[in-house]
């Protein structure tokens, strides 16, 4: 007999992260375009400010990760803005899976499609840039660290402009101030490693806000959710 | 006692016109009171000459850019916790005041800065996170405004204030957490570093702020009652009368 299951956190989680990954698996150009958007970014700082090597490896590690910054911030409206649009988001709140695990699920299938191949591209950036191997390996820890903030904190700001006027630059103002202590403290352990300093401090930081985020925003996730289905 | 009485917008809407020119008359007697104090009265700083008399509007904006943001996340709260209308739009209607306030700070801070550091503008972590503070009212202001719904904004906005929340005990702490170019707190709860009147103007001009921003959010959440309830028949009588 076909008893329909009561919802799980984690039932919810697994389907919706398996849902919206297959999605962009389907629809690889959007993965795509953001790192073509990383790559352009962080190309236009050598032809704007001078390309001298001293210079590069000085700005290197802040360029790299303002640019992985924005590319996540346009990545933001594709977590909830298209389920939103043909209505799927509002079936997905009729679901039997309590809010909290499928609308982490689903940034969580949002940082594996933005953060993360934005991480591991950075070190490609960095050469450019021409960062030492340790100034590029903490780069990369920096970013897998900070990402997942970013994927939080702008998942709740995108739910909460769902349906708003102004768009993107609304999303902008409520987002990016959000951003900068991730900003800080990521770009500042790079910047630490390049300097000849210690970066486990603000990598220690950062990982507290990491796990202090992934307690308290997915919360604030499931209201915004709430307020923009009802 | 009715503790609820005034919590509906139209018996408000009377209340906050009828306290609202006490708040400015107090705002504008201590104001003349803080500011002769301030402006003639207290010594000459020994470090800093006559520069450090801005403190008596840099300080006092500054506290009231964290406090009102404060009193607005409370507002938040309720709105999202009991479904209360008057207290989102009491939310709102302190947001431009904090903002100015916040606005202020930041421009009496840089005036200050460029004789005493010989910079307008470092970015340490107290005027960094005091930016952002201003960034999270302006966010506030404008997601409030952007749905054709008042409510779902009200709600929207209310969610967004209390995110920002994180962001007060950083900028009251930056200066202790970090080292910065920006002075260190002169007063605490234990005592004070400052000469005595220094500390009264400061304390005067800081009332007057307060009531300033009271007065100023009572006129603002008056007109805002009136265009949220222009189909009510206790405004439609209002016209009448």
């Amino acid at each position: 007999m076909n008893v329909p299951s009561r919802g799980t956190y984690s039932g919810g989680f697994a389907w919706a992260m398996a849902r919206d990954l297959r999605l962009a698996w389907r629809h690889p150009d959007e993965i795509i375009l953001t790192l073509a958007f990383f790559a352009l970014v962080a190309s236009l700082f050598p032809l704007g400010i001078g390309a001298e090597p001293q210079l590069l490896a000085r700005i290197g590690p802040g360029v790299i990760w303002v640019g992985a910054l924005l590319a996540a911030f346009l990545a933001l409206p594709g977590i909830f803005a298209a389920d939103f649009a043909d209505g799927s988001l509002e079936q997905m709140s009729l679901s039997p899976h309590p809010p909290l695990g499928w609308a982490a699920g689903k940034i969580a299938a949002h940082w594996i499609i933005s953060g993360l191949p934005l991480t591991l591209m950075s070190p490609l950036i960095g050469l450019q840039y021409g960062l030492t191997a340790d100034t590029l390996l903490v780069e990369a820890v920096s970013l897998a660290l900070g990402t997942p903030i970013l994927s939080l904190l702008g998942g709740a700001c995108a739910a909460l402009a769902l349906g708003a006027r102004g768009g993107g630059m609304l999303l902008a103002l409520l987002a990016l101030p959000l951003f900068v202590p991730v900003l800080i403290f990521g770009a500042g352990a790079a910047e630490a490693q390049a300097t000849g300093l210690a970066p486990t401090p603000h990598l220690s930081l950062l990982g507290a806000a990491l796990i202090a985020a992934l307690v308290g925003v997915p919360a604030a996730v499931v209201a915004a959710v709430r307020i923009s289905v009802d | 006692m009715n503790w609820f009485y005034f919590s509906s917008p139209s018996t408000f809407y009377g209340l906050a016109g009828r306290l609202a020119p006490w708040f400015f008359a107090l705002a504008a007697v201590t104001a003349a009171w803080g500011l002769y104090l301030g402006l003639l009265v207290a010594p000459t700083d020994a470090q800093q000459g006559e520069v450090y008399r801005v403190i008596f509007i840099h300080v006092p904006t500054a506290w009231m850019s964290m406090f009102l943001y404060f009193v607005m996340a409370c507002y938040c709260a309720l709105t999202l916790i009991f479904n209360t209308r008057l207290s989102a739009m009491m939310a709102r209607a302190i947001a431009p005041t904090g903002a100015l306030f916040t606005a202020l700070a930041l421009w009496t801070g840089s005036f200050w800065g460029k004789p005493t550091w010989g910079t307008y503008w470092v970015w340490d972590a107290r005027l960094t996170s005091e930016l952002v503070l201003l960034f999270l009212y302006f966010g506030f202001i404008a997601l409030s405004n952007a749905f054709e719904d008042p409510r779902r904004g009200d709600r929207a906005a209310a969610l967004l204030a209390i995110i920002g929340v994180v962001n007060l005990p950083i900028i009251y702490f930056s200066v202790q957490w970090w080292n910065t170019l920006h002075q260190g707190s002169s007063v605490s709860f234990k005592g004070t570093s400052m000469h005595v009147t220094m500390l009264t103007g400061m304390l005067v001009m800081s009332f007057s702020a307060w009531m300033y921003a009271a007065g100023a959010a009572l006129v603002r959440v008056r007109s805002i009652i009136l265009e949220r309830e222009r189909r009510a028949q206790w405004v439609r009588d209002l016209r009448g009368a």
